[in-house]
């Protein structure tokens, strides 16, 4: 387990970095702008699976749709192999032939007029790849669609919800990415049907040297699969390291109310946390966690002095790299972030 | 993991057998599918004896017939007999010879101003649905403004702009000005597929802006469209017969509308002259209804909602 | 707990007429929930624990046959005349739909949704009584009562289940049914709305039937727990035995499919059944379940087994519980 960690740190070779990020949105009915993500940093190495955590509206999804450049920072950058990503169109094209997304949905990613064959060619054609029937046939058994072509001509509303999965991961491994985004892969499967999507990602991932960033708010699926975690809340990183570090020893009272739900997790108390994440256009002062922290709102922030600090100090952005982090006050100095 | 297989394929499948063999297929569930609607079946059928008579006219009765001056020594406004079947008109002219190639006008006039409408409402709806920024407002705007325009007027004014009343300028106002509602319903379902995530995952396959729109929204809208076209023709027809009824259309054409219209003014209906309103008349309400039957069909039958699981 | 439950299914077969031939969705399933009683129901897409709700309240299309009794407090819905049917739902048994994010009409106050089953079930309420209840329902529901006058687009996602809960409980109904009650919300909103809704059936002693894809929720915090595959019930017992030693090697996968995080042996390997939920209308021979089964035996593909005992208050349809000895 120890030298798979290894295999995946980040100490090997960024293939993406994400710098300083900031993604800006206008808010509803001219309510300000709302920042969607509000300084992230990430590094994700070659070969590694990093999951993304955290509920709906702390930035995940739009974290993991900047790196494709689906949408533009309004600071920062995102780097692929060290190069800054460009937003022209041909850039962009040559950039999302390396990296790839899988969305959660399979049944709405796939277009209901098209057959599997056409699905899964449609990269290759739009890239003028050489030998495109070759291509298919090898992506689809790739994917777990054996033989592939008994599955030509379907369409999607002829298969399961596990094979449409399939086949929309088929469709991204047609064009050889080095890096697949994976939005949510399993949240849309039947239980019975998770596990082998989830053991098709981690056999890529040996066989293609695939590199994943997994966007969930499912921390079973991180234990599964992922090598690094990184929890977001509101905009930011609140806490990263590798999988062991964060889920068996969570510092941050976010990541321990969230691991606290999972309903496998009886041992633990658990610490349902009051309200929603806030809209991103009104983020609180201080520590944006704090009006639904528990270390705050039990008194466990006011004995150790800092509740001051929780409501008015605004907390340093975590850096890329550099073992487990967490964004809290509460989180003696030594493993705190470095100020940048 | 898998199902049973329902389709044999044949070992080596290149992409064109492929599409082929794909359309044939989804060619015979739409066929299975029309012909399960008595309506639609109906409708074909009206429409099938009205295409048949307006081909065949000129078989069946001789251009001359409609030549007035050919048909001088027939009594005028004679009653329908064993001769003229459906009587003559003012000019003594046999009403169903110029009925049957009334047919002709009418439908080509119908045909080719849907036409027009089609293609204009499709590219102006997906381009100002596809397109967010300034284009695709500009394209809403004009949409706007052309479906706020009294229909009436635009129409004296564009044929009285455009000159001489040829079948063309006819077709050619008639298709400029019923687009606009093809393009919102176009624009509508537009901005459904591109809520879709497979739009999301063409883009990161790196189709390109026209990719998306003829890969991905038009194949989603081109049945909305078929459908809604059929309805155009209708309209269409109408907005012929009433262009002509108000003296705007071709005085020299001889259409259902311009029947109607001459009608009128040979004082038809006050001189209790029936055969020579009614039919023109029952022609266009068949005609409208057949495509109305056929459009609603197809509208059922081809509606992805309703349609295809 | 009475002697008559307060929901009781016997022998439930439904079977859907399609184009291409009867499609059976519940093959023959017994089930009773007592008042005071959490009992759940898992079962993946396709295995006919939603249709089960529908012949509660007899909400299932025309093209359904309905045979068995669906029995409320001792009344068989499925031959109840209509004018008493629309009496019992909401004032018997409600339902809270997963849904709830469409299911509230978007031009309404909330109050005013609140109000309209409270005087269709109660001739006597008046404007006041009804205002007061309204109150009291939010607040059960944990949300102020000032929200009786916003519209539902100013509610998160999380409020607006909790206002379909109120609008379940609005009529006081002895039996609660839950479908997928937290799906499509966030997990820190999904804890929520089960403690929530495990503590009003507690606090009025209601009946409630909880049906989730997840047997993970199910297992702690329910009473009983019902497993379905195919139209069928295949395991049935304590929640928590249930999940902790599962005895069907389908509710094995089950509960195994999320792991317990810090358990090693879960790490870098995720378990799951190959193959796909069946087609109901196209069922594999014997035992639905062998062709995904790990431990299948020859003889699984021609026998068709029934719900066996195995082990105290449990039940499982598995030639394999036949075969072990009842120990536990």
């Amino acid at each position: 387990m120890s030298e798979r960690a290894a295999v995946g740190s980040v100490a090997s070779e960024p293939v993406i970095e994400v710098d300083d990020l900031v993604v800006t949105f206008r808010g509803r009915r001219g309510g300000g702008t709302a920042r969607a993500l509000d300084g992230v940093n990430l590094a994700v190495g070659r070969g590694e699976i990093v999951a993304l955590v955290g509920e709906s509206g702390c930035g995940k999804t739009t974290l993991a749709r900047s790196i494709l450049g689906l949408e533009r920072p309004a600071s920062g950058e995102v780097r692929f192999q060290g190069e800054p990503l460009g937003y022209g169109g041909r850039a962009l094209k040559a950039y999302r032939r390396r990296v790839q997304l899988v969305l959660q949905d399979p049944t709405g990613s796939l277009n209901p007029r098209q057959t599997v064959y056409e699905a899964v060619a449609e990269g290759p054609r739009v890239h003028r790849m050489a030998d495109e029937s070759g291509r298919v046939v090898k992506a689809l058994s790739q994917a777990g669609i054996r033989p592939p072509e008994r599955f030509f001509l379907r369409y999607p509303h002829e298969l399961s919800g596990g094979q449409r999965q399939r086949v929309v991961i088929a469709g991204a491994l047609a064009l050889n990415p080095e890096v697949i985004v994976a939005d949510e892969p399993v949240s849309s499967l039947d239980a019975s049907v998770r596990g082998e999507i989830l053991a098709l990602l981690l056999q890529l991932r040996e066989e293609l040297e695939l590199t994943l960033l997994v966007v969930t708010h499912d921390l079973g699926l991180a234990w599964n699969i992922a090598d690094r975690l990184v929890v977001m809340y509101l905009g930011r990183v609140v806490e990263d390291g590798t999988t062991e570090q964060v889920l068996n020893n969570p510092q941050h009272p976010y990541t321990k109310a969230l691991l606290s739900v999972v309903p496998e997790m009886e041992q633990v108390e658990s610490i349902v946390l009051t309200g929603e994440t806030p809209d991103c256009a009104r983020i609180p002062t201080g520590c944006r966690f704090h009006p639904r922290c528990p270390a705050y709102a039990s008194g466990e922030a006011e004995a150790a002095g800092i509740a001051a600090d929780c409501r008015s100090r605004e907390l340093p952005i975590l850096g890329a790299t550099g073992g487990h982090r967490a964004a809290c006050w509460l989180v003696p100095a030594g493993d705190a972030p470095i100020p940048r | 993991m898998r199902r049973a297989s329902t389709v044999t394929t044949p070992r080596k499948l290149s992409p064109y057998a492929i599409a082929r063999t794909r359309r044939k297929k989804s060619l015979q569930r739409f066929a299975q599918a029309f012909f399960g609607q008595p309506a639609g079946v109906i409708g074909l059928v009206i429409l099938s004896v009205f295409v048949l008579l307006a081909v065949s006219a000129p078989l069946l009765f001789d251009r001359e017939m409609l030549d007035i001056t050919k048909t001088l020594g027939n009594e005028s406004l004679e009653p329908p007999n064993g001769d003229f079947w459906l009587g003559t008109d003012e000019n003594g002219r046999s009403i169903l010879a110029v009925l049957v190639w009334g047919a002709r006008a009418s439908l080509v006039v119908g045909l080719a101003a849907s036409l027009i409408s089609m293609v204009l409402g499709t590219l102006i709806g997906i381009g100002s649905g596809h397109y967010t920024g300034l284009a695709g407002s500009a394209l809403q705007r004009l949409t706007d403004w052309f479906l706020v325009i009294p229909f009436i007027p635009l129409v004296v004014v564009l044929a009285a702009v455009l000159g001489q009343r040829g079948l063309g300028t006819i077709v050619l106002v008639l298709g400029v000005t019923s687009w606009p509602g093809t393009a919102r319903l176009v624009r509508a379902q537009t901005l459904s597929v591109e809520g879709r995530p497979y739009l999301e995952r063409a883009k990161v396959l790196g189709d390109s802006d026209w990719q998306q729109m003829t890969k991905h929204v038009l194949p989603n809208v081109m049945p909305l469209v078929i459908a809604n076209t059929t309805l155009t023709v209708a309209i269409v027809i109408l907005s012929e017969t009433t262009l002509a009824f108000l003296g705007l259309g071709d005085p020299f054409l001889d259409s259902w509308g311009t029947m109607l219209d001459k009608a009128t003014g040979a004082g038809a209906a006050s001189t209790g002259a029936w055969w020579y309103l009614l039919p023109p008349g029952i022609c266009v309400i068949l005609v409208v209804l057949a495509f109305t039957l056929i459009g609603r069909t197809l509208e059922v039958v081809l509606n992805p909602r309703l349609g295809s699981e | 707990m009475s002697d008559v439950a307060a929901l009781e299914l016997r022998d439930v077969h439904v079977t859907y007429r399609t184009r291409e031939g009867p499609v059976p969705a519940v093959r023959g399933v017994d089930l009773s929930v007592f008042a005071g009683e959490v009992v759940g129901v898992a079962g993946e897409s396709g295995c006919g624990k939603s249709t089960i709700v529908s012949t509660i309240l007899r909400l299932f299309p025309a093209s359904a046959t309905v045979t068995g009794e669906v029995l409320l407090d001792g009344e068989n819905v499925l031959t109840m005349r209509w004018g008493r049917m629309r009496a019992v739902r909401w004032g018997v048994a409600s339902v809270v739909f997963q849904g709830a994010l469409h299911s509230l009409n978007p031009i309404q106050r909330i109050g005013t949704q609140l109000v309209e089953p409270i005087f269709l079930h109660d001739k006597l309420a008046t404007d006041n009584s009804a205002a007061t209840k309204v109150r009291t329902l939010l607040e059960q529901v944990g949300l102020p009562a000032r929200h009786a006058d916003a519209y539902p687009h100013q509610l998160s996602g999380g409020q607006k289940q909790r206002v379909m809960i109120a609008l379940a409980l609005a009529c006081d109904p002895q039996v609660l049914i839950c479908d997928e009650p937290t799906t499509a919300l966030d997990v820190m909103v999904q804890a929520q709305i089960l403690e929530l809704l495990i503590g009003i059936a507690r606090e009025r002693s209601m009946a409630m039937l909880l049906i989730s894809h997840d047997l993970s929720v199910l297992g702690t915090s329910c009473d009983r727990v019902a497993v379905m595959y195919a139209g069928r019930i295949i395991e049935h017992g304590p929640a928590r035995a249930v999940f902790d030693w599962p005895e069907h090697p389908y509710t094995r996968a089950l509960s195994s499919a999320f792991p317990t995080i810090g358990d090693a042996a879960s790490r870098y390997a995720p378990s799951g059944l190959p193959g796909d939920p069946p087609f109901p209308g196209d069922l594999p021979s014997g035992c639905p379940f062998h062709p995904r089964c790990p431990s299948a035996l020859p003889v699984c593909p021609t026998v068709d087994v029934k719900l066996l005992p195995a082990g105290p208050g449990r039940t499982a349809a598995c030639v394999l519980v036949d075969q072990s000895v009842p120990t536990r």
